[in-house]
């Protein structure tokens, strides 16, 4: 599904070049269950927001579904991420003043879905991810857990073939954070999607079948369980 | 996404800052609702000077003694003679035009007048029948001066309604004496209120049969002559006879200005509208501050929002549509101030035509559509900038920002 041939991304700051990827290639199949661990600052976030089509590498091309997706224009890419790409971040990324049910309608919205068909996927969404009661709250009405539960309803509502998570667990406590890798799992299991978690919490990187290590913007060894 | 929701997800931001949405709107409304108001006082003015010459009468032409030319002396003055006057029988003479079916002579004085132990000072118009006909002026009660020769003085009068509430007060002033000058007269009708006049006050006024006035005040010669035309189409043709019929009694002289009541109006109703279309324009700046304001606002929200828009486009929305959304709550913030401000407009529009019902004001059919037009345009104008500063954000950085 995913291809990645020679990727690098630099930044340049200042005069000083900064390499976050230095070279990554990769290969991720249809259904496949990938944690990427390293330090932090290796590059596990840009290397998914390359992936996620958030951002441009320097160099290298990138293959989605065959497709070279490299140089498409913001629109195209934009229609891409809409149709294939579920993002579950750190910090939720919660529309404030919406509640819980509008952020899970957005992506088919954005979409031009019709009212009609939104309410009841978005609804269902909510109930897969155990907060049907929870629908009309904002989200400040809800518990760190819940609102990145929403927020996973919210990147499956377009059923999307890839969920791309940056350190999904990273702002929760223990048991939230159990039950939203569980939550993650389940659904990949469930609808085949394809996962890449980043998350720099061993315990959790191991329940990967696939995991990545990284560091100074390379991809050391993948250790296949 | 459908522009229907477009426009509720940019009301629903807008919502969730109520204190600067008020704010910016309420700029905008302040803009939109003076382009109502000035706009309605300007075409007011047009209004109450169209009025003012309605009421003079209709295809009405004024004959003046003396030319109003100055530059070239005419002999008359050159030789220290007023210019020869207008008389009645120069008033008269006008009929002979088949353009003309009215003609009013008018004599005017100042005399005091009298009944038992009241007097006041009034204006004396002498004249005939035909001035209340050509002026539109209605009698409250009794009737119009006699017809028949004009030539012939008669101790009647007809009194306007302030004069007849001064000397009488409850009493019927018909068939009574009043004393006008060292005159008696009999009082045979009382004109209803008229109100102004182009500055003429009609009820502080008193009507008597012109060879009367002239006998009162001495004078053999016309104030003026109205003169009215047989339509709106005649008037250049009544005008042309009148000049020729005046030179022709003149011996060759043309020593009279008509002046058509349609010339004069034609130039204020051109002058005030476009003194109107000014006061809008003045009015539209204000909208453009307005617009800045929504400008400013708008660049706040992107940059607070920053985190949000890197949302919109992780979720699939391209520059496009962020830019639409910006651009359309620029759009309702300028659509609610200035449907806000032209209800305030039309409000205060409707309270000063309570306060001041003599002055017509009137919003114009333009203004509001016109306020609503400028203040949409300049909101939108202004808020494509912020748009697209919020559409080229890269997402990455974006979601970074909290
Ligand atoms: N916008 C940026 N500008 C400059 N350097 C950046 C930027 N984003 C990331 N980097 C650098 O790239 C490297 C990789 O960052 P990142 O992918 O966020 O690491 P990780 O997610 O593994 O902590 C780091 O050295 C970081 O400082
Ligand atoms: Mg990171």
């Amino acid at each position: 599904m995913i291809r990645l041939e020679g990727i690098e991304r630099v930044y340049r700051v200042g005069g000083q070049l900064v390499r976050a990827l230095a070279g990554v290639d990769l290969e991720i199949a249809a259904g496949e269950y990938v944690s990427v661990m390293g330090p932090s600052g290796s590059g596990k976030s840009t290397l998914l927001h390359i992936l996620g089509l958030l951002d441009r590498p320097t160099a290298g091309r990138y293959l989605l579904d065959g497709r070279d997706v490299t140089g498409l224009d913001e629109a195209e890419q934009a229609r891409l991420r809409r149709e294939t790409i579920g993002f579950v971040f750190q910090f939720f990324h919660l529309v404030p003043r919406l509640s819980a049910l509008e952020n899970v309608e957005l992506p088919m919205q954005i979409a031009g879905l019709p009212p009609a068909e939104r309410r009841p996927r978005a609804e269902a969404a909510l109930a897969a991810v155990g907060l049907a009661e929870r629908a009309r709250h904002r989200p400040d009405q809800l518990s760190g857990g819940q609102r990145q539960r929403v927020a996973i309803a919210r990147a499956t509502v377009m059923r999307p073939r890839l969920i791309l998570a940056d350190e999904p667990t990273g702002n929760l406590d223990r048991a939230s954070g159990r039950e939203v890798v569980e939550l993650l799992e389940r659904l990949h299991r469930e609808r085949g999607m394809t996962l890449v978690v980043v998350t720099h919490d061993p315990e959790l990187g191991e329940r990967a079948r696939r995991r990545l290590h990284m560091r100074d913007g390379r991809i050391l060894e993948g250790t296949q369980a | 996404m459908r522009a229907g929701e477009t426009l509720a997800f940019a009301a629903r931001s807008l919502a969730a800052h109520p204190a600067r949405t008020a704010l910016t709107m309420l700029a905008v409304a302040i803009g939109a609702g003076a382009v109502l108001m000035l706009s309605a006082l300007g075409e007011g003015a047009r209004r109450y000077v169209v009025r003012e010459f309605a009421a003079l009468g209709t295809n009405l032409l004024i004959v003046l003694p003396g030319r109003s030319e100055t530059a070239g002396a005419t002999p008359g003055l050159f030789v220290g003679m007023t210019p020869r006057e207008l008389t009645l029988e120069d008033a008269l003479a006008l009929l002979r035009s088949p353009h003309v079916r009215r003609v009013a002579p008018v004599v005017v004085g100042s005399a005091p007048v009298s009944r038992g132990g009241r007097e006041r000072e009034a204006t004396v118009l002498g004249s005939t029948a035909e001035l209340v006909r050509v002026r539109h002026w209605r009698l409250a009660r009794g009737r119009n001066l006699p017809e028949g020769d004009p030539r012939r003085a008669q101790a009647v009068c007809l009194l306007g309604a302030t004069v007849a509430r001064e000397l009488f007060g409850a009493d019927p002033p018909l068939g009574q004496w009043v004393r006008i000058g060292d005159r008696r007269f009999r009082v045979i009708g009382v004109l209803a209120p008229q109100g102004f006049a182009l500055g003429v006050k009609v009820d502080e006024m008193v009507v008597v049969p012109v060879a009367s006035a002239q006998a009162l005040f001495d004078t053999s010669g016309l104030f003026r002559a109205l003169v009215e035309a047989r339509s709106r189409e005649a008037i250049a043709a009544a005008r042309r006879d009148v000049l020729a019929t005046l030179r022709e009694r003149h011996r060759g002289e043309e020593d009279v200005t008509v002046v058509t009541q349609d010339a004069v109006l034609a130039a204020f109703d051109r002058i005030l509208r476009a003194l109107t279309y000014a006061l809008a324009a003045l009015a539209g700046i204000s909208l453009s501050v307005a617009g800045i304001l929504i400008m400013n606002i708008m660049l706040i929200s992107v940059a607070g929002r920053r985190a949000e828009i890197g949302l919109l486009k992780a979720l699939g929305a391209t520059p496009a549509l962020i830019a639409r959304l910006f651009v359309a709550e620029a759009g309702v913030l300028a659509a609610a101030g200035g449907l806000a401000g032209i209800g305030i407009g039309l409000g205060a529009v409707e309270l000063a035509a309570r306060l001041y019902p003599l002055f017509p004001f009137a919003a114009p059919w333009w203004s509001a559509p016109a306020a609503l037009g400028v203040a949409l345009a300049g909101g939108i104008g202004f808020g494509v900038l912020p748009a697209r500063r919020a559409a080229r954000l890269d997402p990455v950085a974006a979601l970074a920002s909290r």
